[in-house]
């Protein structure tokens, strides 16, 4: 398919810099390591690698589960954040983990309601194993997945009692956008959607308690009379209503939006939009013919999406972790982790409302940009975590450094991170309080000095985007 | 009352989610209530009576001597034209008061900008939660947003004195390069325009807005000594906090808050219970804690939601619906019911919910006008009737 030509203004990422920009759009983030050897592999290559996670090795829960053993049960939310997070610092499959998250600020589902963090879980799991399916699959996946029935109360909608609630969600929020059906079209669909219910998987006590959902179709309350959707009529189910859904034009821009302005730019561009438009209608609505194209494009790659959004609190905490290496196999201490997500605005499982959150600048204000400056800093400057001490390694292998040496070497390694001249005058103050650097192995004040300088370096503003 | 306020200070309470008006100011006089209300409905034993048509949801006890004494005004059937059923949509027109056309300026920016032209106190206006609700965003007016008053400050991992010293030095020098307040468009600025920039100029100003709101606000705690007892949930947490801000006199004017959800489509009945008795505790705690240190009297609490719920139930709860119930509280408010309660006749429903017969941005300019003493209509676009609440 035919790339559209971008303005002459727009130019290329190359190099290490473009592998820094793939790996924290489509996944969390790499190391130093990490990002050399994708280069050596090549972009393309590696954005193939990306859309096949099936051929990289599954994290082992088995493992997880022998040392974090709440996280199986998944009773309550902390521990579920907690597997979540785990995975998204460790995973082998970056992009399925950033698609599961993408997934889930579309069809935010949350906790607050269904108090059951397990369902969750499962949900995300769903999420993970779609994530880069076909957009039909993954509609009725979520009309059909427990934790969303409960949420919009399709288990109330039956037959007699009409529950509007996730009919009216799934046009306004999952696929076309309000202003393209009426309020007919929404009673209409949630009719079709009658007697999608959940049942638990253990019968117990109470009607749905905490042990598995699974999805049940009601027969006995399904409405199977007939319905006008869209302009079309018929005896539909469920399902039949999604293939309508996903066949017009409203939801194809939709998708198309929706991937756009999460893995690119806030600022969407109509032409690109109009390919990714192409492509889903081409390939039949798959999400990895639609991501090969996003990714493989020269909007992706251009100057203008680099670092040209605001990082989400989850892609902060998993970013800063991978970088400094931390976590990379089951111990004490993930919630702690996992939580300040939750503290920088990104609770997750648990969104705000069905809306998911409020992306870009929202992420940031006063208490939170606090919030996300002290957590980086603190982790940045401990020069004993493994991450830490591979920067200090190459710094080392440097020589004796410069005030601006430092600051451009250390700018360098992380990321590459792109700081404006201010910023960058701002950074080589600081470090000119100590003079030059000469780090002597076991030399631990000056080894102190770069925690320092890494903790200044997170707390900056270009360090927010992504 | 007639004495005036010299520093006049509004809270506002969101019940997101959609609050059922008609469960919360009870109908219980009018049959209709019960005919459409098969299940989640108030028993009128349990009904804490205002006359003989009307009542309180029982979970609001702790709140109901705020109307036996005259300081709590009813606003029922409050909406505007159109009602919109997204919580989103809805919630974003009560926050900018444009329900014709996206609008992204809110309501309470635009108070505080007049209140504070220049920006000169970060701490004008303070909300007390995660994230900062679109009535207080407004491009140059600083909001502090805290989430915990005892753990806010900066670089707190910088162990040495000095060091955190020199790193706050820093950290202003990263944050204000002179790029904030020239007021140039990025294209005028000597770095290159990318869509980044309107973004780092925003964290800019809220870095050091940050920065300075966290160096007064730590004084907050320390001056802050109070015997009353809040319950332990968010809103009562919250509301605690702005007891705190407030009794340290940091100049704040402006206060927001939240609590739900109140998006009570199934197992409405307990759901809704507990959220008012939240709610209500937390507000009597609130009060008593500002009377006890003689500052209750410049308060005026203002609690809404962005719609109410379908008329007849769904069994287990209610749908969105239209037609929501405003309530403000204070020392100097006049209590009564300033609107008529929407009827619940047939033939008076819109899609089977309630009619509204006040618009919200009467509420909102006559506490502008009267309680703030602001003009409110460049605020709420537009004239709207006021009541004599004050």
């Amino acid at each position: 398919m035919a790339i559209a030509l971008r303005p002459a203004e727009a130019k290329q990422l190359t190099g290490i810099e473009l592998m820094g920009h793939l790996y924290r759009r489509a996944g969390f983030g790499a190391t130093r390591d990490q990002l050399e050897a994708a280069l050596a592999r090549g972009y393309e290559a590696t954005v193939e690698e990306l859309l096949h996670p099936e051929n990289a090795p599954p994290l082992e829960e088995d493992v997880i589960f022998r040392f974090y053993p709440d996280m199986k049960e998944a009773r309550q939310i902390d521990p579920a954040q907690s597997l979540w997070v785990y995975r998204m610092i460790n995973t082998r499959r970056p992009l399925e983990e950033k698609m599961a998250l993408f997934w889930h600020h579309l069809f935010a589902t949350g906790f607050a309601k269904l108090n059951h963090a397990k369902v969750m879980t499962n949900q995300i799991a769903m999420f993970r194993k779609y994530a880069l399916s076909d957009f039909r699959t993954l509609l009725v996946e979520i009309s059909r997945d427990p934790a969303m029935i409960f949420w919009l109360d399709n288990h109330t909608n039956t037959k007699r009692v009409h529950n509007e609630n996730y009919g009216r969600e799934l046009l306004e929020l999952f696929s076309m956008g309000i202003g393209n059906y009426t309020e007919d079209d929404v009673k209409n669909c949630a009719r079709a959607f009658t007697g999608w219910s959940l049942k638990p998987t253990i019968p117990a006590a109470q009607p749905y308690g905490r042990f598995d959902w699974e999805f049940e179709f009601r027969p006995d309350l399904h409405d199977y009379g007939e319905k006008v959707f869209l302009g079309e009529r018929g005896n539909f189910d469920g399902t039949d209503i999604i293939d309508i859904i996903v066949r017009q034009p409203a939801t194809a821009q939709f998708v198309a939006m929706r991937l756009y302005t999460y893995f690119v730019s806030d600022e969407p561009d109509q032409a690109a939009i109009d390919e990714l438009t192409a492509v889903y209608k081409e390939s039949r609505y798959d999400i990895r013919s639609m991501m090969r194209s996003l990714l493989m494009s020269d909007d992706f790659r251009s100057e203008k999406a680099y670092y040209a959004k605001v990082k989400s609190p989850a892609e902060h905490v998993a970013g800063i972790m991978r970088l400094v290496e931390d976590f990379t196999f089951p111990k004490h201490g993930i919630r702690d982790i996992a939580l300040e997500c939750r503290y920088m605005g990104q609770d997750l499982m648990n969104p705000p409302s069905v809306e998911g959150w409020h992306v870009g600048k929202e992420w940031i204000d006063t208490g939170i940009l606090v919030e996300r400056i002290n957590f980086a800093a603190a982790q940045v400057g401990d020069i004993d975590k493994p991450g830490v001490r591979k920067i200090i390694d190459r710094l080392r292998a440097m020589g004796e450094l410069t005030p601006e040496e430092l600051v451009d070497a250390c700018v360098h390694l992380m990321g590459p991170l792109r700081i404006r001249e201010v910023t960058r005058t701002a950074l080589v103050d600081f470090a000119s309080k100590g003079g030059n650097l000469r780090l002597e192995r076991g030399d631990r004040a000056a080894e102190q000095r770069v925690g320092e300088m890494l903790s200044m370096i997170v707390a900056t503003r270009e360090f927010q985007l992504v | 009352m007639s004495t005036v306020q010299k520093q006049p200070t509004l809270v506002v309470l969101q019940l997101t989610g959609g609050n059922d008006a008609l469960n919360t100011i009870v109908p219980y006089g009018d049959g209709l209530y019960y005919d459409n209300r098969r299940t989640v409905r108030i028993p009128e034993e349990e009904v804490l009576p205002i006359d003989n048509r009307f009542g309180f949801h029982p979970a609001m006890r702790a709140i109901k001597p705020f109307w036996d004494e005259g300081k709590m005004a009813i606003i029922a059937g409050v909406g505007y034209p159109n009602p919109n059923y997204s919580h989103f949509r809805s919630m974003d027109i009560w926050y900018t008061c444009e329900p014709d056309k996206i609008a992204t300026d809110g309501w309470l920016g635009k108070a505080v900008r007049e209140i504070d032209p220049r920006a000169e106190n970060v701490l004008t206006a303070v909300n007390f939660g995660r994230g900062l609700p679109r009535a207080l965003s407004l491009a140059g007016v600083p909001v502090a947003s805290v989430a915990q008053l005892d753990s806010y400050g900066l670089l707190t991992s910088l162990s040495s004195v000095s060091q955190r010293q020199s790193a706050l030095e820093v950290f202003s020098c990263l944050y204000d390069d002179g790029w904030n307040d020239q007021g140039l468009s990025p294209t005028e600025t000597l770095e290159p325009a990318r869509s980044g920039d309107e973004v780092l100029r925003y964290m800019g100003q809220t870095g050091l807005d940050a920065q300075k709101g966290a160096d007064i606000l730590r004084t907050a705690l320390g001056k802050y000594h109070s015997d009353v007892h809040y319950p332990k949930n968010p809103i009562a947490e919250n509301l605690k906090g702005i007891a705190q801000v407030k009794l340290a006199g940091l100049g704040t004017r402006v206060f927001y808050t939240s609590h739900g959800t109140f998006d009570t489509h199934a197992t409405q009945l307990p759901t809704h219970a507990k959220l008012w008795q939240e709610v209500s505790e937390g507000i009597a705690a609130f009060f008593e804690d500002l009377h006890a240190h003689d500052a209750a009297d410049d308060v005026m609490l203002l609690i809404w939601s962005e719609f109410g719920r379908r008329v007849k139930d769904n069994g287990a709860g209610t749908d969105h619906g239209a037609g929501s119930v405003a309530l403000i509280l204070g020392e100097h408010v006049k209590g009564g019911m300033y609107s008529e309660y929407p009827s619940l006749k047939q033939s008076d429903l819109t899609l089977g919910n309630l009619k509204y017969n006040v618009d919200f941005r009467s509420t909102y300019a006559t506490i502008l006008d009267r309680w703030m003493q602001i003009e409110a209509e460049p605020i709420v676009n537009g004239k709207f009737e006021e009541f004599a609440i004050v």
